[in-house]
Protein backbone atom coordinates (compact mmCIF):
# COMPACT_ATOMS: atom_id res chain seq x y z
CA UNK A 1 0.00 0.00 0.00
CA UNK A 2 2.99 2.18 0.24
CA UNK A 3 2.49 3.64 -3.49
CA UNK A 4 -0.57 5.00 -2.22
CA UNK A 5 -0.30 6.62 0.79
CA UNK A 6 1.71 9.56 -0.85
CA UNK A 7 -1.30 9.83 -3.50
CA UNK A 8 -3.70 10.00 -0.18
CA UNK A 9 -1.25 13.12 0.93
CA UNK A 10 -1.24 14.68 -2.26
CA UNK A 11 -5.54 14.72 -1.89
CA UNK A 12 -5.18 16.50 1.38
CA UNK A 13 -2.63 18.81 0.44
CA UNK A 14 -4.00 19.95 -2.45
CA UNK A 15 -7.64 20.18 -0.53
CA UNK A 16 -5.72 22.09 1.87
CA UNK A 17 -4.07 24.57 -0.74
CA UNK A 18 -7.45 24.97 -2.50
CA UNK A 19 -9.59 26.12 1.14
CA UNK A 20 -6.34 28.34 1.94
CA UNK A 21 -6.07 30.21 -1.29
CA UNK A 22 -10.12 30.58 -1.48
CA UNK A 23 -10.46 32.01 2.69
CA UNK A 24 -7.06 33.77 1.90
CA UNK A 25 -7.98 36.91 0.66
CA UNK A 26 -11.04 37.05 3.46
CA UNK A 27 -8.87 39.42 5.13
CA UNK A 28 -7.92 41.89 2.79
CA UNK A 29 -10.75 41.85 0.08
CA UNK A 30 -13.57 44.78 0.25
CA UNK A 31 -17.07 43.73 0.89
CA UNK A 32 -19.17 45.92 -0.16
CA UNK A 33 -22.83 44.10 -1.18
CA UNK A 34 -25.20 45.78 -2.98
CA UNK A 35 -28.87 43.94 -4.21
CA UNK A 36 -28.13 45.27 -7.78
CA UNK A 37 -24.92 43.55 -7.46
CA UNK A 38 -26.02 40.59 -5.97
CA UNK A 39 -28.27 39.40 -8.70
CA UNK A 40 -27.47 37.08 -11.05
CA UNK A 41 -25.57 38.11 -14.44
CA UNK A 42 -27.93 38.45 -17.33
CA UNK A 43 -26.95 40.95 -19.91
CA UNK A 44 -27.98 43.66 -17.91
CA UNK A 45 -31.30 43.09 -17.88
CA UNK A 46 -33.40 42.47 -14.19
CA UNK A 47 -33.69 38.83 -13.69
CA UNK A 48 -37.07 37.76 -15.13
CA UNK A 49 -37.43 33.74 -13.97
CA UNK A 50 -35.08 30.93 -12.37
CA UNK A 51 -32.01 29.40 -14.51
CA UNK A 52 -33.25 26.02 -13.85
CA UNK A 53 -35.46 25.49 -16.32
CA UNK A 54 -36.08 22.19 -18.68
CA UNK A 55 -32.79 21.65 -20.82
CA UNK A 56 -32.50 19.83 -24.20
CA UNK A 57 -32.94 16.19 -23.70
CA UNK A 58 -30.06 15.20 -25.89
CA UNK A 59 -27.52 15.91 -23.10
CA UNK A 60 -29.07 12.95 -20.96
CA UNK A 61 -28.70 10.61 -24.02
CA UNK A 62 -25.12 11.94 -24.09
CA UNK A 63 -24.34 11.20 -20.75
CA UNK A 64 -25.94 7.50 -20.84
CA UNK A 65 -23.99 6.94 -24.24
CA UNK A 66 -21.06 7.54 -22.04
CA UNK A 67 -21.61 5.60 -19.69
CA UNK A 68 -22.18 3.24 -21.98
CA UNK A 69 -18.57 4.04 -23.61
CA UNK A 70 -16.80 4.51 -20.58
CA UNK A 71 -17.45 1.25 -19.17
CA UNK A 72 -16.20 -0.49 -21.97
CA UNK A 73 -13.20 1.19 -22.45
CA UNK A 74 -12.43 0.65 -18.52
CA UNK A 75 -12.83 -3.41 -19.63
CA UNK A 76 -10.61 -2.87 -22.40
CA UNK A 77 -7.37 -1.42 -20.06
CA UNK A 78 -7.46 -4.84 -18.22
CA UNK A 79 -7.51 -6.78 -21.57
CA UNK A 80 -5.07 -4.86 -23.09
CA UNK A 81 -2.71 -5.00 -19.87
CA UNK A 82 -2.63 -9.00 -19.90
CA UNK A 83 -3.03 -9.71 -23.79
CA UNK A 84 0.47 -11.70 -24.29
CA UNK A 85 -1.07 -13.91 -21.02
CA UNK A 86 -4.84 -14.19 -22.83
CA UNK A 87 -3.62 -15.09 -26.29
CA UNK A 88 -5.76 -15.49 -29.44
CA UNK A 89 -8.95 -16.73 -26.98
CA UNK A 90 -8.27 -13.08 -25.43
CA UNK A 91 -8.27 -11.20 -29.10
CA UNK A 92 -11.12 -12.99 -30.71
CA UNK A 93 -13.15 -12.42 -27.44
CA UNK A 94 -12.27 -9.20 -27.62
CA UNK A 95 -13.17 -8.69 -31.24
CA UNK A 96 -16.60 -9.72 -30.40
CA UNK A 97 -17.22 -7.21 -27.46
CA UNK A 98 -16.36 -4.15 -29.79
CA UNK A 99 -18.77 -5.61 -32.66
CA UNK A 100 -21.54 -6.07 -30.14
CA UNK A 101 -20.45 -2.61 -28.86
CA UNK A 102 -20.50 -0.97 -32.42
CA UNK A 103 -24.06 -2.83 -33.02
CA UNK A 104 -25.10 -0.76 -30.50
CA UNK A 105 -23.41 2.69 -31.33
CA UNK A 106 -24.76 2.49 -34.88
CA UNK A 107 -28.25 1.88 -33.79
CA UNK A 108 -27.38 4.98 -31.31
CA UNK A 109 -26.35 6.55 -34.76
CA UNK A 110 -29.00 5.44 -36.58
CA UNK A 111 -32.05 6.54 -33.84
CA UNK A 112 -30.59 10.36 -34.46
CA UNK A 113 -29.02 10.21 -30.73
CA UNK A 114 -25.71 11.74 -32.36
CA UNK A 115 -27.61 14.39 -34.21
CA UNK A 116 -27.60 17.76 -32.94
CA UNK A 117 -29.68 19.44 -35.70
CA UNK B 1 9.79 5.72 7.42
CA UNK B 2 9.03 9.09 9.29
CA UNK B 3 11.91 10.27 6.78
CA UNK B 4 10.13 8.75 4.05
CA UNK B 5 7.18 10.82 5.01
CA UNK B 6 8.75 13.93 5.20
CA UNK B 7 10.64 13.49 2.32
CA UNK B 8 6.86 12.59 0.01
CA UNK B 9 5.90 15.78 1.76
CA UNK B 10 8.30 17.61 0.51
CA UNK B 11 8.43 16.09 -2.81
CA UNK B 12 4.54 17.41 -2.96
CA UNK B 13 5.07 20.64 -1.85
CA UNK B 14 7.84 21.25 -4.41
CA UNK B 15 5.86 19.51 -7.36
CA UNK B 16 2.70 21.88 -6.54
CA UNK B 17 4.77 25.10 -6.48
CA UNK B 18 6.53 24.04 -9.51
CA UNK B 19 2.98 23.45 -11.32
CA UNK B 20 1.58 26.58 -10.05
CA UNK B 21 4.18 28.63 -10.91
CA UNK B 22 4.29 26.78 -14.53
CA UNK B 23 0.56 27.52 -14.31
CA UNK B 24 1.29 30.97 -13.99
CA UNK B 25 3.86 31.30 -16.49
CA UNK B 26 1.67 29.20 -19.00
CA UNK B 27 -0.65 32.93 -18.75
CA UNK B 28 2.37 34.72 -19.11
CA UNK B 29 3.47 32.36 -21.98
CA UNK B 30 0.16 32.60 -23.82
CA UNK B 31 -0.02 36.36 -23.48
CA UNK B 32 2.87 36.75 -25.31
CA UNK B 33 3.13 34.13 -28.18
CA UNK B 34 -0.54 34.90 -28.83
CA UNK B 35 0.42 38.73 -28.94
CA UNK B 36 3.41 38.25 -31.35
CA UNK B 37 1.35 35.52 -33.73
CA UNK B 38 -0.94 38.63 -33.49
CA UNK B 39 1.62 41.33 -34.44
CA UNK B 40 1.37 42.33 -31.29
CA UNK B 41 3.40 42.58 -28.15
CA UNK B 42 1.27 41.28 -25.46
CA UNK B 43 2.05 41.99 -21.77
CA UNK B 44 5.08 44.61 -21.34
CA UNK B 45 4.62 46.87 -18.02
CA UNK B 46 4.64 44.79 -15.03
CA UNK B 47 8.70 43.41 -14.81
CA UNK B 48 11.27 42.89 -17.57
CA UNK B 49 9.07 42.45 -20.63
CA UNK B 50 5.69 41.31 -18.86
CA UNK B 51 7.38 38.94 -16.52
CA UNK B 52 6.04 39.98 -13.21
CA UNK B 53 2.34 40.29 -14.69
CA UNK B 54 1.52 36.69 -13.78
CA UNK B 55 2.10 38.01 -9.94
CA UNK B 56 0.26 41.16 -10.09
CA UNK B 57 -2.67 39.56 -12.17
CA UNK B 58 -2.54 36.84 -8.79
CA UNK B 59 -2.13 39.10 -6.38
CA UNK B 60 -5.11 41.47 -7.87
CA UNK B 61 -7.71 38.47 -7.61
CA UNK B 62 -6.83 37.58 -4.44
CA UNK B 63 -7.76 41.72 -2.63
CA UNK B 64 -10.80 41.34 -5.51
CA UNK B 65 -14.08 41.38 -3.28
CA UNK B 66 -15.78 37.95 -3.70
CA UNK B 67 -19.67 38.25 -4.68
CA UNK B 68 -21.86 35.54 -4.16
CA UNK B 69 -25.46 36.35 -5.52
CA UNK B 70 -28.17 35.86 -3.40
CA UNK B 71 -29.61 33.25 -5.89
CA UNK B 72 -26.96 30.50 -5.82
CA UNK B 73 -26.95 27.37 -3.87
CA UNK B 74 -24.49 28.10 -1.89
CA UNK B 75 -22.61 25.27 -0.37
CA UNK B 76 -22.40 23.42 -3.57
CA UNK B 77 -21.37 27.11 -4.90
CA UNK B 78 -18.24 27.19 -3.10
CA UNK B 79 -17.46 23.26 -3.31
CA UNK B 80 -17.77 23.69 -7.21
CA UNK B 81 -14.14 25.24 -7.87
CA UNK B 82 -12.17 23.26 -5.33
CA UNK B 83 -13.74 19.88 -7.15
CA UNK B 84 -11.85 21.66 -10.16
CA UNK B 85 -8.67 22.37 -8.43
CA UNK B 86 -8.37 19.39 -6.21
CA UNK B 87 -8.29 16.50 -9.23
CA UNK B 88 -6.32 18.87 -11.39
CA UNK B 89 -3.59 19.04 -8.90
CA UNK B 90 -4.00 15.54 -7.41
CA UNK B 91 -3.09 13.90 -10.78
CA UNK B 92 0.53 15.37 -10.67
CA UNK B 93 1.16 12.50 -7.76
CA UNK B 94 1.57 9.55 -10.02
CA UNK B 95 3.44 11.35 -12.94
CA UNK B 96 6.81 10.05 -13.40
CA UNK B 97 8.95 13.27 -14.29
CA UNK B 98 12.32 12.02 -13.69
CA UNK B 99 14.51 8.82 -13.28
CA UNK B 100 16.87 10.86 -11.41
CA UNK B 101 17.32 9.09 -7.35
CA UNK B 102 18.45 10.65 -4.02
CA UNK B 103 20.38 9.06 -1.22
CA UNK B 104 18.74 9.44 2.00
CA UNK B 105 20.31 7.96 5.20
CA UNK B 106 21.24 5.14 3.09
CA UNK B 107 18.31 4.35 0.76
CA UNK B 108 17.58 5.32 -2.67
CA UNK B 109 14.41 7.11 -3.06
CA UNK B 110 12.85 8.23 -6.15
CA UNK B 111 12.33 11.97 -7.29
CA UNK B 112 8.81 11.58 -8.45
CA UNK B 113 5.82 11.41 -5.83
CA UNK B 114 4.67 7.95 -6.50
CA UNK B 115 4.08 5.13 -9.33
CA UNK B 116 1.17 3.01 -8.98
CA UNK B 117 0.35 0.26 -11.39
CA UNK B 118 -2.90 1.99 -12.15
CA UNK B 119 -1.50 5.17 -12.99
CA UNK B 120 -2.92 6.15 -16.26
CA UNK B 121 -6.21 4.90 -15.06
CA UNK B 122 -5.78 6.89 -12.02
CA UNK B 123 -5.52 10.13 -14.01
CA UNK B 124 -8.45 9.55 -16.21
CA UNK B 125 -10.33 8.72 -12.93
CA UNK B 126 -9.95 12.24 -11.75
CA UNK B 127 -10.01 13.90 -15.10
CA UNK B 128 -13.77 12.47 -14.97
CA UNK B 129 -14.35 14.03 -11.33
CA UNK B 130 -13.43 17.46 -12.67
CA UNK B 131 -16.81 17.02 -14.69
CA UNK B 132 -18.57 17.38 -11.40
CA UNK B 133 -17.02 20.81 -10.94
CA UNK B 134 -18.17 21.94 -13.76
CA UNK B 135 -21.82 20.69 -13.49
CA UNK B 136 -22.15 22.01 -10.16
CA UNK B 137 -20.67 25.17 -11.01
CA UNK B 138 -22.95 25.74 -13.46
CA UNK B 139 -26.33 24.31 -11.29
CA UNK B 140 -25.51 26.29 -8.80
CA UNK B 141 -24.97 29.43 -10.40
CA UNK B 142 -28.98 29.90 -11.22
CA UNK B 143 -27.92 31.86 -13.99
CA UNK B 144 -28.77 30.94 -17.39
CA UNK B 145 -25.14 31.61 -18.83
CA UNK B 146 -23.81 29.45 -16.30
CA UNK B 147 -26.23 26.98 -16.97
CA UNK B 148 -26.22 26.45 -20.53
CA UNK B 149 -22.23 27.02 -20.51
CA UNK B 150 -22.00 23.94 -17.90
CA UNK B 151 -24.29 21.58 -20.20
CA UNK B 152 -22.53 21.97 -23.17
CA UNK B 153 -19.01 21.59 -21.12
CA UNK B 154 -19.57 18.72 -19.71
CA UNK B 155 -21.35 17.16 -22.77
CA UNK B 156 -17.86 18.10 -24.51
CA UNK B 157 -15.95 17.03 -21.40
CA UNK B 158 -17.32 13.35 -21.63
CA UNK B 159 -17.59 13.08 -25.32
CA UNK B 160 -14.11 13.46 -25.70
CA UNK B 161 -13.09 11.48 -22.62
CA UNK B 162 -14.37 8.20 -24.43
CA UNK B 163 -12.20 8.89 -27.08
CA UNK B 164 -9.19 9.65 -25.28
CA UNK B 165 -9.29 6.15 -23.27
CA UNK B 166 -9.92 4.84 -26.26
CA UNK B 167 -6.93 6.15 -28.11
CA UNK B 168 -4.70 5.61 -25.05
CA UNK B 169 -5.67 1.41 -25.36
CA UNK B 170 -3.07 1.07 -28.12
CA UNK B 171 -0.10 2.47 -26.35
CA UNK B 172 -1.17 0.21 -23.30
CA UNK B 173 -0.97 -2.86 -26.24
CA UNK B 174 2.27 -2.18 -26.62
CA UNK B 175 3.90 -1.74 -23.07
CA UNK B 176 1.26 -4.17 -21.24
CA UNK B 177 1.26 -1.90 -18.58
CA UNK B 178 -0.85 0.83 -17.12
CA UNK B 179 2.08 2.34 -14.92
CA UNK B 180 3.35 5.38 -15.95
CA UNK B 181 6.78 4.66 -14.96
CA UNK B 182 5.94 1.21 -16.46
CA UNK B 183 5.26 2.86 -19.79
CA UNK B 184 7.64 5.67 -19.76
CA UNK B 185 10.35 2.32 -19.80
CA UNK B 186 8.83 0.40 -22.40
CA UNK B 187 9.86 2.95 -24.70
CA UNK B 188 13.84 3.76 -23.12
CA UNK B 189 15.30 2.02 -26.22
CA UNK B 190 14.07 5.24 -27.99
CA UNK B 191 11.22 3.72 -30.14
CA UNK B 192 8.74 5.92 -28.90
CA UNK B 193 5.05 4.81 -29.50
CA UNK B 194 4.12 7.85 -31.18
CA UNK B 195 5.48 5.88 -34.34
CA UNK B 196 3.94 2.88 -34.16
CA UNK B 197 0.83 4.69 -32.85
CA UNK B 198 0.47 7.74 -34.29
CA UNK B 199 -2.95 8.01 -35.33
CA UNK B 200 -3.44 7.19 -31.28
CA UNK B 201 -1.78 10.13 -30.78
CA UNK B 202 -3.66 12.55 -33.33
CA UNK B 203 -7.15 11.01 -31.48
CA UNK B 204 -5.46 11.50 -28.47
CA UNK B 205 -3.87 15.49 -28.79
CA UNK B 206 -7.47 16.30 -30.33
CA UNK B 207 -9.55 14.39 -27.62
CA UNK B 208 -7.00 16.15 -24.90
CA UNK B 209 -7.60 19.82 -25.83
CA UNK B 210 -11.09 19.38 -25.98
CA UNK B 211 -10.99 17.75 -22.94
CA UNK B 212 -9.36 20.95 -21.29
CA UNK B 213 -11.98 23.31 -22.82
CA UNK B 214 -8.99 24.74 -24.91
CA UNK B 215 -9.62 26.83 -28.50
CA UNK B 216 -10.45 25.45 -30.83
CA UNK B 217 -12.62 23.36 -28.64
CA UNK B 218 -13.70 26.57 -26.00
CA UNK B 219 -17.33 26.19 -26.64
CA UNK B 220 -17.62 26.59 -22.48
CA UNK B 221 -16.27 30.07 -22.59
CA UNK B 222 -17.39 31.10 -26.15
CA UNK B 223 -17.09 34.55 -25.07
CA UNK B 224 -19.62 36.13 -28.07
CA UNK B 225 -22.59 33.94 -27.34
CA UNK B 226 -22.02 32.38 -23.46
CA UNK B 227 -20.27 35.33 -21.79
CA UNK B 228 -17.93 32.99 -19.92
CA UNK B 229 -20.02 29.97 -19.67
CA UNK B 230 -20.31 27.87 -16.34
CA UNK B 231 -18.27 31.09 -14.35
CA UNK B 232 -20.00 33.32 -15.25
CA UNK B 233 -20.96 34.14 -11.31
CA UNK B 234 -17.42 33.60 -10.22
CA UNK B 235 -15.43 36.38 -9.32
CA UNK B 236 -12.09 36.62 -7.10
CA UNK B 237 -10.19 33.72 -5.96
CA UNK B 238 -13.17 31.46 -6.59
CA UNK B 239 -12.84 32.36 -10.23
CA UNK B 240 -9.06 31.88 -9.96
CA UNK B 241 -9.28 28.19 -8.95
CA UNK B 242 -11.43 27.30 -11.96
CA UNK B 243 -8.55 29.31 -14.11
CA UNK B 244 -6.16 27.20 -12.47
CA UNK B 245 -7.51 24.08 -12.55
CA UNK B 246 -8.11 24.72 -16.45
CA UNK B 247 -4.40 25.25 -16.88
CA UNK B 248 -2.93 22.84 -14.62
CA UNK B 249 -5.40 20.39 -16.35
CA UNK B 250 -3.64 21.23 -19.97
CA UNK B 251 -0.21 20.22 -17.73
CA UNK B 252 -1.71 16.73 -16.66
CA UNK B 253 -3.50 16.27 -20.20
CA UNK B 254 0.28 17.45 -21.84
CA UNK B 255 2.26 15.15 -19.57
CA UNK B 256 0.28 12.12 -19.98
CA UNK B 257 0.53 12.69 -23.58
CA UNK B 258 4.42 13.31 -23.32
CA UNK B 259 4.31 9.73 -21.62
CA UNK B 260 2.38 7.85 -23.38
CA UNK B 261 3.29 8.79 -27.23
CA UNK B 262 6.62 10.94 -26.37
CA UNK B 263 8.99 8.36 -24.45
CA UNK B 264 8.48 10.30 -21.06
CA UNK B 265 11.83 11.32 -19.58
CA UNK B 266 14.00 9.37 -21.47
CA UNK B 267 16.10 11.62 -24.08
CA UNK B 268 19.70 10.90 -25.93
CA UNK B 269 21.76 13.00 -23.77
CA UNK B 270 21.37 14.89 -20.35
CA UNK B 271 19.60 14.75 -17.31
CA UNK B 272 15.96 13.17 -18.00
CA UNK B 273 13.68 16.18 -16.05
CA UNK B 274 14.91 18.49 -19.10
CA UNK B 275 13.37 16.43 -21.56
CA UNK B 276 10.27 15.54 -19.81
CA UNK B 277 9.80 19.60 -19.18
CA UNK B 278 10.80 20.22 -23.12
CA UNK B 279 8.32 17.63 -24.21
CA UNK B 280 5.89 19.30 -22.37
CA UNK B 281 6.46 22.80 -23.40
CA UNK B 282 6.15 22.18 -27.28
CA UNK B 283 3.07 20.43 -26.40
CA UNK B 284 1.81 23.73 -24.62
CA UNK B 285 3.33 25.75 -27.27
CA UNK B 286 1.41 23.70 -29.92
CA UNK B 287 -2.20 24.77 -27.88
CA UNK B 288 -1.29 28.38 -27.82
CA UNK B 289 -0.57 28.02 -31.98
CA UNK B 290 -3.81 26.12 -32.02
CA UNK B 291 -5.38 29.15 -30.00
CA UNK B 292 -4.22 31.61 -32.46
CA UNK B 293 -4.71 29.93 -35.85
CA UNK B 294 -7.91 27.83 -35.90
CA UNK B 295 -11.72 29.57 -35.46
CA UNK B 296 -13.86 27.59 -32.76
CA UNK B 297 -16.47 25.00 -33.69
CA UNK B 298 -19.83 25.07 -33.73
CA UNK B 299 -21.71 23.12 -30.65
CA UNK B 300 -22.98 20.08 -33.48
CA UNK B 301 -19.48 20.17 -34.97
CA UNK B 302 -17.80 19.34 -32.16
CA UNK B 303 -20.31 16.40 -31.11
CA UNK B 304 -20.16 14.78 -34.83
CA UNK B 305 -15.85 15.33 -34.43
CA UNK B 306 -16.02 13.07 -31.28
CA UNK B 307 -19.00 11.01 -31.63
CA UNK B 308 -18.64 9.87 -35.07
CA UNK B 309 -15.06 10.39 -36.15
CA UNK B 310 -13.17 10.13 -33.17
CA UNK B 311 -14.16 7.42 -31.45
CA UNK B 312 -14.86 5.01 -34.69
CA UNK B 313 -11.11 5.52 -35.15
CA UNK B 314 -9.76 4.81 -31.64
CA UNK B 315 -12.17 1.40 -31.85
CA UNK B 316 -10.52 0.88 -35.49
CA UNK B 317 -7.12 1.42 -33.99
CA UNK B 318 -7.71 -0.86 -30.87
CA UNK B 319 -8.34 -4.04 -32.65
CA UNK B 320 -5.90 -3.38 -36.06
CA UNK B 321 -3.19 -2.50 -32.63
CA UNK B 322 -3.95 -6.01 -31.49
CA UNK B 323 -4.12 -8.35 -34.55
CA UNK B 324 -1.03 -7.09 -35.44
CA UNK B 325 0.87 -7.35 -32.50
CA UNK B 326 -0.72 -10.95 -32.12
CA UNK B 327 0.69 -11.24 -35.36
CA UNK B 328 4.02 -10.21 -34.65
CA UNK B 329 4.31 -12.24 -31.68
Amino acid sequence: MSGYLPIALMLVIAALIGLISISVGFLIRPRKPEKVKLSVYECGMPEFSDARQRYNVRFYVIAMLFVIFDVETVFLFPWAVSFDVLGLFGLIEMIVFIIILVFGYFYAWKKGALEWA
Amino acid sequence: MLVELIFVVIKILVVITVLLLGVAYMTWLERKVIGHMQVRLGPTHVGWKGLLQPIADGLKLVAKEDIIPTMVDKPVYIIAPLLSLIPALSAFAVIPFTNATVNLFGTEYHLYITDVNIGLLYVLALSSVGTYGIIMSGWASNSKYALLGSLRSSAQVISYETAMGLSLIGPVLLAGTVSLKGITEAQANGFWFIVPQFVAFVVYLISAIAETNRAPFDLPEAETELVAGFHVEYSSMKFAMFFLAEYANMYVVSSIATIVFLGGWNGPFGPSFIWFILKIVALMFFYLWLRATLPRLRFDQLMTLGWKILIPIALVNVVVTSIVLYAIN
